[in-house]
């Protein structure tokens, strides 16, 4: 090194030194760490609640959202290729001197020097023993070049140079590797919104109404993003999710999709997602038609297509609300998923907001054994319920009746935010399949005139059995009655302890309640066996009416916190699935597997390819005698090389001693 | 004068591969190819082109893995000879392997994988007596159980394959698909790898530590299968249909069972330092095998393991393309690959261009096994993403 290196050299030197690209492998280990438990990409909302206003705009302007595009973290990855094609470019031309030169000056002193060194004195000329030893190494591979000087000869040899290979391999295949994620990435949309030509949508709305700032054209150079499309729709354009926004990116085709399919397995989980796609582009003759599957995506253009997920397409959905108030309208609504819908035939104002179509719910069913079991639930919708002032319900409904413990069940799950799990309200299926029965009797409970009329009917026949007569105790039985039905049918059992708690002081409300419950008890009995009656049973009741009606009251229980005046039953459907592709331009695709040959062919060559040196220095001494001295050396697996150097002693000295004694032998002759 | 130039040529020729190779190795080439040729014409018709490639080369693969290490060839055909006769008695008929002797108590993947797990704990028992009592026998004794250990281990998952049929065709795979099942196939291919090495270096001395570590995966296996009956024969998410899965899953696992083995050799290099310092003549300076052994049977897994870790990420990039639309998409499970990567190429470079060797690699050869062993079973237990197959 000279006495003052300029800035340069000191800069290449320091961007070549191994401890930088040590320390560079480390910190980009480290620092790849941040993406994986911080998760990437997530609405900025969710971070927000998260972390709180202070460290949210910390990590913000951090960019620890998506920290594989900060600019930080591009930076350590450009200076990681720097310093890699600095070390590259540093020792290439010592590692070409290596490879070219065979060192035959070599001095006998160094070599004597040396770890593998053997010296064996050998009968035989100095030029026989180099003709010998050339062959020798030829025959185990080395290439040779020999140097006869005045008082000694040499033969210099060397194999395994492709361990040299290796290193060039491995490290311009990073850079390879490298180059060709370059021109994947989004560098390009980085520089045109720091330039401020591109700036991401945030907003929800059409692809068409999205401003020309977020709207990338089909001549970009690559990308990556997604698009839901219903059957029977099509697109030109896919979504490249930016942070908390969103670009439009035009595709050079239209993709239809026909048709999507889940397969199941026996056991209900899904086998396959399929969908038929139609490309239309203006340099196709007809349309082409094609099929892609997870694990088998169409490529067309360079563009290809995957199958990504998949959703409801807005599916037609036909809905019959059964109001559980007597002074409501049942009615129909028709609807496709996505819409809202107004809902009027009440005193409040609701908006039905339908927000999916389920065409398999596959849940953990408890056998009657207690052992559960996944079963297929069917179809199911899935809805917001939004009163005047805007409060929401979600509601999911199954279309088919379900068995638990050997009872059936039309349920529907309740919750009021989505982080809540559902809680469920069954509703009892009567003899004929419907839920006709439970609306009747919980009608008629509302109905005034049928429940005074049937809770004087019960009184007068108890208090005939019981031989008491007066008017008094009649009435106040039967205003009891009517005033607790009707309690129990708006309000559920809590309205009725609530009316106990406010008319009895503490220590008299246990008897009061047994009291209530009996009396109660006998009006929703009497209202039931009404209900019965109206609907044509005659006779006794039997197991599963008395079932029915236990069942009944505990729905009519949770009614009134089940926060919608309507039970909404799933008539019908027509299912329209959405498929959910994933559609990528990568034009550095091949370029990345390129590098990664050259990587995993280097990473062989330079564990598995040892550079040995092996040099044979020959001094004549007199009367046709020589001495030689078998030198070598090599830069990888020391271990082996050491036992290859024992061997390859051995050969030297049975060729060498055992051809001498031949000649002297023959020699005599 | 005359020079006997036979004799000269004689020892000058290098006997060529074919030449070294003694009738042993070219019948064991028969029954490869003869196998492989089975395998074809019977169940070629269902193999897209990607397997009956996989196929093609894996004969060579398995020819060349024998003639190189020879003890692999009884091993395999012991492998063989018990997976057929499991498949034999089963007889096409899944109910048989609780009602059949040779089942239910011996070659039906469950029966078979306890088997394996006993023995594995037995010989780590066995090699650690041995070593103390610095007796040959007990030594070999140990090795001859973790033979066997691997033989019930890979019929297991052999017989496995086949019952996924058995239960249904349409669930057949092959069984390297979730965590339970490349458990089992980390144990294997860490024990081989140790056998492998033990035969070369002709040492045991190492085979308690090495298989300590397949003990411990050992117990995770018991826990796993008992708590979470994760023993259970699933069919296959949609994702994970693909012929990349037989290729990128096993390479995965010669890199994690090697870089496993390297962390087992640092502990005895420490052992074994430790112990030369303090007193050299005692216990593990006397007992544990030389330092520039240790240190370069270290060296030597983790090459492997890089070698194999960097194919297996590239397969696994390629797979990610066909199946998630792109080669890298920064998801936990790859990210965490790239820093088991980075840090074992940090360590390689230390050692090539560096020189470092002793006390402070050894360290990082076992810190290495933990960010490995994050990469391997924490991403699924504490981190979310695409890699989801093998949550616990």
């Amino acid at each position: 090194m000279k006495n003052s290196p300029t800035a340069s050299t000191r800069l290449i030197n320091f961007l070549g030194s191994m401890n930088l690209a040590i320390s560079l492998l480390v910190v980009l280990a480290i620092a790849s760490i941040i993406g994986t438990v911080l998760k990437q990409n997530q609405p900025y909302t969710d971070y927000q609640i998260k972390f709180g206003s202070f460290w949210f705009d910390l990590f913000q302007s951090l960019g620890l959202y998506d920290v594989y595009s900060a600019v930080w973290f591009l930076g350590i990855l450009a200076f990681l290729v720097i310093s890699i094609a600095t070390c590259v470019g540093r020792n290439t031309p010592g590692i070409l001197r290596e490879l070219r030169h065979f060192r035959e000056n070599v001095q006998e002193k160094s070599l004597r020097a040396m770890k593998h060194q053997f010296t064996l004195p050998v009968s035989m000329a100095a030029t026989e023993a180099q003709t010998l030893a050339q062959r020798i190494l030829a025959s185990q591979g080395f290439k040779t070049r020999q140097k006869a000087a005045e008082d000694h000869m040499v033969v210099a040899g060397m194999k395994g140079g492709a361990n040299h290979w290796g290193y060039w391999l491995t490290h311009l295949g990073i850079i390879v590797i490298c180059l060709g994620g370059l021109m994947d990435s989004r560098l390009p949309l980085m520089i045109g919104e720091w330039q401020g030509a591109l700036k991401p949508e945030t907003r929800n709305m059409p692809a068409s109404e999205v401003p020309s700032v977020s709207q990338l054209p089909t001549s970009s150079f690559s990308y990556r993003g997604s698009v839901d499309i219903p059957e029977g729709g099509s697109a030109n354009v896919i979504f490249l999710p930016v942070r908390d926004g969103y670009f439009v990116q035009h595709l050079p085709f239209d993709v239809e999709v026909k048709d999507f399919r889940v397969e199941h397995y026996s056991t209900g989980m899904p086998k396959s997602f399929e969908s038929d796609l139609v490309i239309r582009d203006k340099d196709l003759p007809k349309p082409m038609e094609a099929t892609i599957a997870v694990n088998h995506p169409l490529i067309y253009k360079g563009v290809a297509i995957y199958q990504a997920n998949f959703g409801d397409g807005g599916s037609r959905v036909n809905l019959r609300l059964h109001p559980f108030n007597n002074q409501y309208a049942a009615q129909d609504v028709e609807g496709n998923i996505f819409k809202d819908y107004k809902l009027t035939s009440s005193n409040q104002q609701y908006k039905l907001e339908l927000t999916d179509f389920r065409l398999f719910n596959i849940n953990d069913m408890e056998e009657p054994d207690g052992t559960t079991k996944k079963t297929n639930l069917g179809p199911s919708v899935s809805f917001k319920l939004r009163d005047a002032t805007g409060q929401a319900m979600e509601y999911q409904n199954y279309m088919n009746p379900v068995s638990i413990k050997g009872q059936i069940y039309y349920i529907s799950g309740v919750r009021s935010t989505p982080a809540e799990p559902f809680r469920y309200l069954h509703i009892p299926v009567d003899p004929k399949g419907g839920m006709e029965r439970f609306m009747r009797f919980l009608s008629n409970m509302q109905d005034q005139e049928l429940v005074k009329k049937s809770a004087l009917e019960t009184t007068r026949d108890s208090m005939q059995q019981a031989a008491v007569k007066s008017p008094d105790v009649e009435n106040q039985v039967v205003e009891s009655m009517v005033r607790l039905t009707t309690l129990f049918a708006a309000q559920g059992s809590d309205g009725v302890m609530q009316e106990i708690t406010e008319r009895f002081p503490e220590d008299k409300r246990e008897s009061a309640s047994e009291a209530f419950m009996k009396v109660l008890n006998a009006s929703l009995r009497s209202i039931y066996q009404e209900t019965l009656k109206q609907e044509g049973v005659t006779g006794e009741a039997t197991d599963a009416d008395l079932a029915f009606f236990d069942d009944s009251l505990l729905a009519i229980d949770k009614i009134s916190a089940y926060g919608s005046p309507w039970f909404v039953q799933l008539t019908n459907f027509k299912h329209i699935e959405a498929s959910g592709l994933q559609i990528t331009r990568s034009p550095g695709k091949d370029v990345v597997y390129f590098g990664s040959v050259m990587l995993i062919i280097g990473v062989f060559l330079l564990f598995y390819v040892a550079h040995r040196r092996i040099w044979v220095w020959i001094k004549p001494l007199e009367n046709d005698q020589s001495e030689i001295v078998l030198a070598g050396s090599t830069n990888r697996n020391l271990p082996e090389f050491e036992h290859y150097f024992k061997r390859l002693q051995e050969t030297f000295r049975q060729a060498m001693v055992h051809e001498v004694k031949h000649v002297s032998s023959t020699g005599s002759d | 004068m005359s020079v006997p130039q036979e004799a000269i040529e004689s020892l000058l020729e290098q006997p060529g591969l074919f030449k070294r190779l003694n009738l042993k190795d070219w019948v064991w080439a028969a029954i490869v190819l003869a196998a492989t040729a089975f395998v074809f014409v019977n169940y070629g018709k269902v193999m897209d082109a990607y397997e009956i490639g996989i196929l093609a080369l894996s004969a060579p693969g398995l020819i060349g893995l024998g003639w190189y290490w020879k003890a692999f060839q009884p091993y395999a055909l012991a492998v063989a000879a018990c997976s057929l006769l499991g498949i034999w008695l089963y007889g096409g008929d899944y109910g048989n392997a609780e009602q059949v002797f040779g089942l239910k108590f011996l070659f039906s993947s469950q029966s078979a994988v306890m088997w394996m797990s006993a023995l594995f704990v037995l010989a780590t028992v066995t090699y650690f007596a041995g070593l103390f009592a610095n007796n040959g026998f007990t030594l070999k004794t140990g090795s001859a159980i973790t033979w066997a250990a691997l033989i019930m281990g890979f019929t297991g998952l052999m017989v496995r394959w086949y019952e996924s049929y058995l239960i249904d065709p349409e669930f057949g795979h092959i069984p390297v698909s979730n965590l339970y099942e490349v458990f089992i196939l980390f144990c294997l291919i860490t024990g081989l790898l140790y056998l492998y090495y033990e035969g070369r270096y002709k040492n045991r001395t190492l085979g308690g530590f090495v298989l300590l570590v397949i003990s411990a995966a050992v117990a995770f296996l018991l826990w796993y299968s008992f708590e979470k009956g994760a023993d259970k024969i699933l069919p296959l998410v949609p994702a994970l249909k693909s012929y990349w899965m037989k290729i990128h899953v096993p390479a995965n696992f010669v890199g994690y069972g090697a870089f496993a083995l390297a962390a087992m050799t640092s502990v005895a290099y420490l052992l074994k330092a430790g112990g030369e310092k303090r007193n050299p003549q005692g216990f593990t300076a006397t007992r544990l095998p030389p330092l520039e052994m240790l240190d370069d049977i270290t060296y030597k897994a983790i090459a492997l393991g890089f070698a194999f870790f960097t194919i297996a990420t590239i397969l696994g990039a390629m797979w990610a393309a066909e199946a998630w639309g792109g080669y890298w998409s920064w998801d936990p499970k790859e990210t965490w690959a790239l820093i088991v990567w980075l840090n074992y190429a940090a360590w390689l470079h230390l050692r090539f261009s560096k020189g470092w060797r002793g006390v402070p690699m050894a360290w990082w050869a076992i810190v290495g096994l933990f960010v490995t062993l994050f990469a391997f079973l924490g991403v699924n237990m504490f981190l979310s993403g695409l890699h989801s197959y093998g949550e616990l």
